[in-house]
């Protein structure tokens, strides 16, 4: 049996590309108006909460600032990455994927558990345990539960074509403005995971290579919490999930 | 050891990570990929919306203080200027194109007719949003006056401000042309429309961005197709920065 599923590897390569994509085209975008507000309305500089940076050219797609190139390309892009988030939610709860690896106990919200994560993911121990600890669970289930849904319905909510049939979903928010506030936050947040988790996957390079492969689940190694520190290793080499 | 396809498979994604951005925006399969998506979101949304569901109204205490003015904030046509400090006596909105009855209405002609008066919300490509309450005639019923021709597809307008060196214009299908809320608008907030804001008259269509929003309008022509106007766009924003024709996203 493999580690990671097929379906979870095709979206999570279809999600990386479109991720890279959005995130960098939604850079360009900003830079047309650089402010935030909350509520309905928002353009005057004085009322913004936030003034954001101008993002120079290499942290953005195209490399100079053209909003309608930008636009092209991210609402473009919107429909891989919409379709995707409802994709792996899908398979996710079909294939066991979010009730074994990602759906947390009480228990994991102890910080006692945050504790034993950090330490089976660090020092000689990393890579010893089997499933998901618990800091893991809380993060991979903040961003498939929180942060993918938010970016997609707050985009969806910017719109004012959706917003001519679904104004629910702008009021939701709180208006246009701080749906588009929130579009931006989570796109940070998401880039915050973006960046632990290629850094934690690029520790152990054999991570990257299963997530084309599929990887081995180790049959002898049923999910499990946490290893405690004193029990010995059985399963040396069994690389963990990233 | 991986084997030989999946080095490839590696490899190609990281080529196109590099170099998709770089190379493939030029390229006539991203043009035709990007108009898809702009065809399907338009006949998506309409499909979830219906031709004739409404944008969002607001209550008068919800209006933004004031209203942005952008683009162009003024007319540099003296006769325009002339106008504008005598309250637009001589002023004439045009109707015609494939009519059978072309309209050349006043001010005032315009003002005698139905009124529907609107708080919704201006969003612009760049991302703010400004909130009021327009008044004025619904396109739908100039057309009506005039007698629109079964064979016009798109409704242009003809603005008197010149932007980059160039005349504005904009355009519509006839289903937002003959939607509620599309209006041509003389006050905004209660009082005759600001120069800044498109005096004597702008367009509100209200499901689509600012760049749609034609200011000081002059003329309004039915058509069957926009290849031959302007840069063949269907607006000045479309031809000169090749903003999407259809801007409701």
């Amino acid at each position: 049996m493999t580690k990671h599923a097929l379906s979870t590897r095709l979206w999570h390569w279809v999600n990386a590309i479109a991720i890279i994509v959005l995130f960098m085209t939604g850079l360009n975008i900003s830079n047309a108006h650089r402010h935030l507000y909350w509520g309905h309305y928002g353009f005057d500089a004085s009322e913004a909460w936030l003034h954001v940076i101008r993002f120079p050219g290499w942290a953005t797609i195209p490399g100079h600032y053209n909003l309608a190139v930008a636009r092209d390309w991210h609402i473009t892009m919107a429909w891989p990455f919409g379709i995707g988030v409802l994709f792996i939610w899908v398979a996710m709860l079909l294939n066991g994927h979010f009730r074994r690896d990602l759906m947390t106990a009480p228990k994991d919200w102890t910080p006692g558990a945050v504790i034993a994560s950090i330490k089976a993911h660090s020092g000689a121990n990393a890579g010893a345990h089997h499933g998901y600890n618990s800091v893991q669970k809380i993060l991979y289930g903040g961003v498939f539960g929180v942060l993918l849904p938010l970016m997609l319905l707050t985009g969806l909510a910017i719109s004012p074509g959706v917003a001519g049939f679904a104004p629910w979903l702008v009021d939701v928010f709180g208006g246009r403005q701080s749906a588009r506030s929130l579009h931006f936050i989570a796109a940070w947040g998401i880039f915050g995971f973006f960046v632990i988790h290629i850094v934690l996957a690029l520790l152990d390079w054999r991570l990257i290579l299963e997530m084309f492969t599929g990887g081995k689940r180790d049959a002898a190694a049923p999910p499990a919490p946490p290893q405690p520190e004193s029990l010995p290793d059985a399963d040396e080499g069994a690389p963990a999930h990233g | 050891m991986v084997d030989l396809p999946r080095r490839s498979l590696l490899a190609g994604m990281a080529a196109l990570g590099a170099s998709a951005c770089a190379k493939i925006n030029d390229s006539e399969a991203a043009g035709s990929l990007f108009e898809a998506a702009e065809d399907g979101h338009r006949v998506l949304h309409r499909a979830l919306a219906g031709k004739q569901g409404l944008a969002k109204e607001f209550t008068r205490d919800q209006r933004s203080p004031t209203f942005r003015g952008n683009g162009s904030v003024t007319v540099a046509d003296p006769f325009y200027q002339d106008q504008l400090a005598k309250g637009f006596p001589d002023w004439r909105l045009e109707v015609k194109g494939l009519v059978e009855t072309p309209l050349a209405l006043s001010l005032t002609e315009i003002k005698s007719l139905p009124q529907r008066t609107q708080i919704t919300r201006h969003d612009c490509v760049e991302g703010w949003s400004a909130i009021g309450e327009w008044q004025g005639v619904q396109l739908g019923h100039l057309l009506d006056m005039a007698k629109v021709k079964k064979e016009a597809k798109f409704i242009v307008f003809r603005c008197a401000d010149l932007y980059a060196g160039r005349p504005y214009y904009e355009s519509i299908d006839m289903v937002d042309a003959y939607h509620p809320q599309t209006i041509i608008a003389h006050a905004l907030n209660g009082e005759a429309l600001p120069e800044k804001n498109g005096a004597p008259y702008r367009m509100r269509i209200e499901r689509q961005l600012g760049y749609k929003q034609a200011k000081y309008l002059q003329a309004i022509e039915a058509v069957t197709s926009f290849d031959q106007i302007g840069g063949g766009g269907g607006g000045l924003w479309e031809d000169i920065a090749g903003y999407q024709w259809y801007a409701g996203v």
